[in-house]
Parts: C-alpha cells; structure tokens; sequence
C-alpha cells in the first residue's frame, strides 16, 4: 500500500467541500461522534440531509463564512490505498492556498459545474495545476443531476476542456462525471449514467499509477544534519544525514559534494540500524563517503555524472503570498531546500493574467500574483529545473522583515 | 537497480525524520515534547532514527500535570533510562504553588487548562524556540489546518489566521526574538498508522493502552478512572471493568473504552471497526465546537 496525494480545486459553488465530504462518508471514513457534531450544526442542504462540506471546514471564520479559506488536510484509507487531501479554496483571493496545496499533490482533481462548464475559474485552476507540474489530473463534471445526467452537456464540456488543456500542455487527463451531492460515481459508477463507461472517482484514485520508484539520474541529497557521535568508540564517525530527494545512490557511486566541488565515493548507507545497498528517492538516511570532505549542512550530495546547473542568476515562475507587495530594492531570503542564501528580484519580465493566461509586462507585484521573475542569489545553487526535477527545482522566498513565506519559485532556466 | 518497496509507513517515517533533521539544523534550542502517550513515545523512535548513533540534539520536556497514570510516569522513567537523553520536567503543581494558576473546583474540575500556563513558563525558562509535539491533522478538525512548523508568538498564541504558506517540503522556521515554533513531524499520520507503526517497530508502550481491569466511574456518558483527582461524591457509582485507554493524558479528562484488547493487533481491528474518533473520549475538546481551536490560539499543544 502506498500513498496519493491528491488536491482538490473548486470553489464552494462547485461542491468541492461536498465532493471531499462524499469521498470521506462513502469510505467509512466519518466517525461516529464527528457524524454526531455534523448532525448537531445548523447547517442542511436544503432536503434537510447533512450538509458534508461542513467536514472540511475547520476554523470558525470558516463555518461563520461557509467557505474554505485555508488548505485543510484530510485523511482516507481503502484496502488499496493511503489518501492525503490538500483541500483548497477555490476563489482567486486564495490563488496562494492553492499554489500552497497544489506544491506536494501528485494529482490534482478540477471540478467543472455542469450547469456553467469551462469558466473562468476553470481556467485558472487548470493554469495552477500546469504551473505546479502535477501529473495526473482528473476533470470532474460535477452536478450532474442538475442537468439531468446529460450526456451531450458532459461531451459538449470536455471538448471545451480539451482545447484549454492543449494550451496548458496537461498530459494525463481522465474526465468523470459525478454528483457530489447524490454520489454518482464518486465512490460507486452510477446507474443514473449508463452511457459512461469509465470507472467511479475512487476507483481511478485507487489505481492511478504514483510511480513512487524515480527513475532519473538525478540524484541528490541535500546535507540536513551531520552525524557525529565523538565518543570512544566512535571516533573517526562522520555521516551525512538527508532525505534524497530523487534518483538513487548505490555503495560505489561516485559523487559530487556541491557547492565545493569535490569529488570522493559513497562508501557506506546507513537508516538507523541497517546498512544499505542503495538509497532511493524519498528515503532519509544517512550517507558516509570514502574522502575526508568538508561538508556541513546546506550542502548537497549528487551524482557526479549528472550534475545539476549551478548560476547565482536563475529565471523563475513566482508566485506571491504576501500582502506586502514584492519590493525589488530590498534583499530577501531564499530557501531552497537545505540552504539558504540571500537574494533579490532582479527583474520582473512578464506576469500572468491567470483568468485569460495573457502575459503582460507588470512594475509591481502584488498578493497572489504569478509570473516570470530573475532571481539574483548571494551564493550560487545548485538545482535543477522544476519540470525536470520538482524537488530540486523549488524555492521559498522569506522576508527577513516579517519572517514570513512571500514567495513560491519554481526555477525555469539558468540565465547564462 | 535494486528493487524496493517504499510502504505508506516508510514514507510518513521518512517525511517525520526529514522534519526532524530541519528541526535540528534550524533551531538553536529545540525541545521535544513528551506527554507519556504513544504519539510522543512514537516521536522518540523517529528521533532515534533520525539522529542515532548521534545524541538526540534535543531534550525531552514532559509537562507533568501531578495527575498522571502511574503507568505513564514508569514509563517514562525507564525509556528516558534506556535511550541515554535528557528529560526536562515542567510541574503544574508547580505552578499552582507559585501562584501562576488556580486549580478548578467543582465536579468536572481538570488540571488540562492549566498545563497551557507550565508550558508556556517552560518554554521561557530554558528558551526553548522550537517545541516538537505529536498532534495530528485527523484529530480533530482546527488541527487539520496547521503548519507543520506553526509559529507561536511571545504569549503562546497560535493565529490561524496569519499561518504562513508551507510549500514542497520546505520548513520555514525563521522567528523574531521571543517567538517559539510547534512542530508536528506526524501531522500526516492517522490513529491508524501510528498503531501499525508501533506494530511493525515493535515499541514498547505503557500498559494502560491494552485491557485491564479498573475502577470506573460514568461522567458524561464517558468512563473515567476512579482516582483521587477527580472530585467524586455519592451520586458516582464505582464499577470494576474490563477498559483500556485509546489516548494518555491527565486522569481527570481522560476517558477508557470498555475492551478486551491485550495485544496490539487486537487493537488495531477494534480501531479498525471502532465508530468513535480518539479525541471522542477527551472530555476537554466537547465544550464548544470550537474547543480545541481556541485552545490552541491560548498556547495550547
């Protein structure tokens, strides 16, 4: 059994929260004495059934409001599968939520309204899910009721959708209609659509491949912590402890010690009690080399025949979160996984409008805004680029003024 | 290359040690928060993962309501004997000693508010800027929306509402002087994992989680241990049962579940089949809907 991690966009008019909630009660995943609290709340749909939005709805402004405002995090579980749910809200004063929920899914599910089809939102929740490089994505053409199981209204939608899709280069795209509300294919297929010949949300959600082996070459390991007992007995002992974050490292591999530059072998893996032959993307472990070099955290450990780019200069998608606007006269911090350096915005080449996807030219940059900037970094990093490597193609921007997170980079290219 | 089978508990265990890790090389003075219960007692196994042969470069602080399970206090006592680290304990008697806080009277009284205070002065007192706890997303539904590492301000106080945006798996944990910061390496594990994990690493866990035979009152629909911190008068009527208990927290708020479960796998297929979350028989999270919420905007764990 292994984990999916999925996100959900939608605003509260699609039925998201109502779809979540579906997934969540058909899965015997709603308690008893949660469905006791449910039943309490003064919310119905108006049949006087429960109202299951109100299970993700978790802060009291949120139920005041009945909206999602935060990224809420649910927990499921069939006999085939783990599911995380980053649950997003949907509006576009909430395009950082969704940046933020869309930056760890591994499939993103966009909910059409049947009644309204590709709309403007549609757009923009699509245009996310393209800027954040997940993989798979389902369309679900939700209410389906509401349009008397029209199949002609479900066709005419996914030939819209498809067009959008090409545009955004989306690759893995599987289309479902459903009812949230009546749970038509969410958890079973339903019989009120008999021309759909797909399988239900949860069945493709349970199938869907994660490819949790990565394959690439690309191997690195950002340096979090160094290991060193100094005790007697161990002496000499000096590991490296750290998440690889993709590719793999067996015994033997020659390795590149960045930003230094040296060269040595690994020479042992270690995870708490065993030894190791190789160590794969995801595991954290600790690594020994065969070399005495100096390498403290911040520093990463990579394959040395497949070097990642290393340049002070790196042009980037940037999405802003914070309601102080992006200024470019003033130093902020970089964090890019391990390490963190100094930077600044060097340049604004173009934003996005994310309702139209025109690029346009833009002196500022304001709370949820998303588009191409230059970043200028203290110390050169050594990252690969996002759609090659999401891991090591990802940065948060951090105002030293406040300490909050102000900005998501996701880095596009070296500049030369 | 080597095949491998990366299982759904080996990559929550290798999210939590990578969590730790950025705990350990981000903060000057991290502290890990140990309250007896198998969450915590499930952090120090990842803390040993993460950092052995290395020491721990964290003490363990157990905030010590002086109404523990006698269980829990062995417990403790042994593991902190056996892993070699440090414990720092906070004392609510303490503090009701002290002055800082007035113990509650009345039939429901609990010492569970007043912890907030010890902890609060813990953290102050050995400064301590990045407090590492056991809470879970699927507790309970305000906890669903907090930060891996949650930033709490000088009084203690979470604000849900200015929560920064936690992206990929980069831990921000810049703070002003006086800030402290909660970290939850498991806030993507659920009562099940947690139990599956304690299965597969076969850890040791104090004896009140399985069956055994106790003296038990009702309250609120809800079994409590009969003890002397709980304010008991004629209308309680005392039963011997068969109970265990699905959290470990102070007597006084509590509450056991009638079973027979001795072994960990009878557990499991009672959490399994079991219709009522675990925070269900915490008596503190039903005063409002918005319960643990507000505690947690107070500086609650």
């Amino acid at each position: 059994m292994n984990i999916l991690k999925f996100f959900t966009a939608g605003s509260v008019d699609d039925g998201k929260s109502t779809l979540i909630g579906r997934l969540l009660y058909d899965t015997d995943s709603i308690l008893a004495d949660q469905l006791e609290a449910l039943q309490s709340s003064n919310r119905k749909n108006d049949d006087g059934t429960i109202d299951l939005a109100i299970l993700t709805d978790g802060l009291r402004a949120e139920r005041e409001q009945g909206i999602t405002i935060d990224v809420a995090y649910k927990y499921f579980q069939t006999e085939k599968r783990k599911f995380i749910i980053a649950d997003t809200p949907g509006h576009i004063q909430y395009t950082r939520n969704m940046v933020t929920g869309a930056s760890t899914a591994n499939l993103a599910i966009i909910l059409i309204d049947a009644r309204n089809g590709v709309v403007e939102q549609t757009i923009r929740h699509s245009y996310i899910v393209s800027l954040l490089g997940i993989k798979h994505v389902v369309v679900c053409i939700n209410k389906m009721d509401m349009v008397d199981y029209s199949e002609t209204i479900y066709s005419s939608i996914i030939e819209k959708y498809k067009i959008l899709a090409q545009q955004l280069k989306l690759a893995d795209i599987t289309y479902i209609p459903v009812s949230a509300l009546k749970g038509d294919n969410v958890a079973q297929t339903s019989e009120n659509m008999d021309w759909y010949e797909g399988e239900s949300l949860l069945h493709f959600l349970e199938k869907v491949d994660t490819d949790s082996l990565d394959k690439s070459q690309l191997a690195r390991m950002p340096v979090q912590w160094v290991v060193r007992p100094q005790t007697e007995e161990l002496h000499d002992y000096r590991g490296y402890a750290g998440r690889v974050l993709s590719g793999t490292f067996n015994l033997n591999d020659k390795v590149t010690v960045l930003p230094s530059g040296a060269s040595s072998t690994v020479e042992k893996i270690e995870f708490f009690d065993q030894a190791l032959d190789a160590a794969h993307a995801g595991q954290s472990v600790i690594i020994h080399l065969k070399d005495d070099v100096d390498i403290s955290r911040g520093d990463s450990i990579v394959n040395a025949s497949a070097l990642p780019q290393e340049s002070k200069l790196i042009e980037a998608d940037l999405c802003w979160m914070d309601t102080r606007a992006l200024d470019t006269s003033i130093m902020y911090n970089i964090q890019h996984n391990s390490k963190i350096t100094k930077c600044k915005i060097s340049e604004i080449l173009h934003k996005v409008d994310i309702n139209t996807l025109e690029k346009h030219a833009a002196e500022e940059f304001k709370l949820n805004d998303i588009g191409r900037v230059i970043v200028k970094t203290a110390d050169a990093l050594a990252f690969d680029l996002y759609d090659d490597n999401r891991a090591n193609g990802s940065a948060i921007l951090v105002d030293p003024r406040t300490n909050l997170t102000v900005g998501a980079l996701m880095f596009r290219a070296a500049v030369e | 290359m080597s095949t491998y089978n990366f299982d759904y508990l080996d990559e929550l265990e290798a999210e939590a040690i990578h969590i730790l890790r950025e705990v350990a090389g981000q903060f000057e003075k991290p502290a890990l928060l140990f309250s007896g219960g198998k969450d915590s007692i499930t952090l120090v196994r990842l803390a040993e993962k993460a950092f052995r042969p290395g020491k721990f470069p964290f003490p363990l602080v157990h905030i010590d309501t002086g109404h523990n399970f006698e269980e829990t206090i062995t417990y403790r006592d042994q593991m902190v004997e056996r892993i070699g680290e440090k414990l720092i304990i906070g004392s609510v008697q303490e503090s009701i000693d002290q002055g800082k806080v007035v113990e509650q009277t009345g039939k429901n009284a609990s010492r569970n508010a007043l912890q907030t205070v010890t902890l609060l002065d813990t953290i102050a007192k050995y400064q301590f800027d990045a407090c590492i706890g056991g809470a879970r997303r699927d507790e309970e539904k305000a906890r669903a929306k907090e930060r891996i590492f949650s930033v709490r301000d000088e009084f203690g106080q979470w604000d849900p509402k200015r929560q920064r945006p936690e992206l990929w798996n980069i831990y921000n944990g810049k703070i002003h002087k006086g800030e402290n910061i909660r970290v939850f390496p498991i806030s993507n594990w659920t009562e099940l994992d947690v139990w599956n994990y304690i299965r597969r690493e076969k850890i040791d866990l104090p004896s009140i989680y399985f069956s055994h035979e106790r003296d038990c009152i009702t309250r609120n629909g809800q079994l409590m241990a009969a003890s002397p911190f709980l304010n008991m008068d004629d209308e309680d009527v005392v039963e011997r049962k068969q109970v265990r208990f699905r959290t470990v927290g102070d007597m006084s708020c509590t509450a056991a579940v009638e079973s027979d479960a001795t072994l960990i796998d009878d557990i499991i297929s009672e959490i399994s089949a079991s219709k009522i979350s675990e925070r269900g028989a915490r008596l503190d999270d039903k005063v409002s809907e918005a319960a643990m919420e507000d505690r947690k905007k107070g500086g609650y764990f």
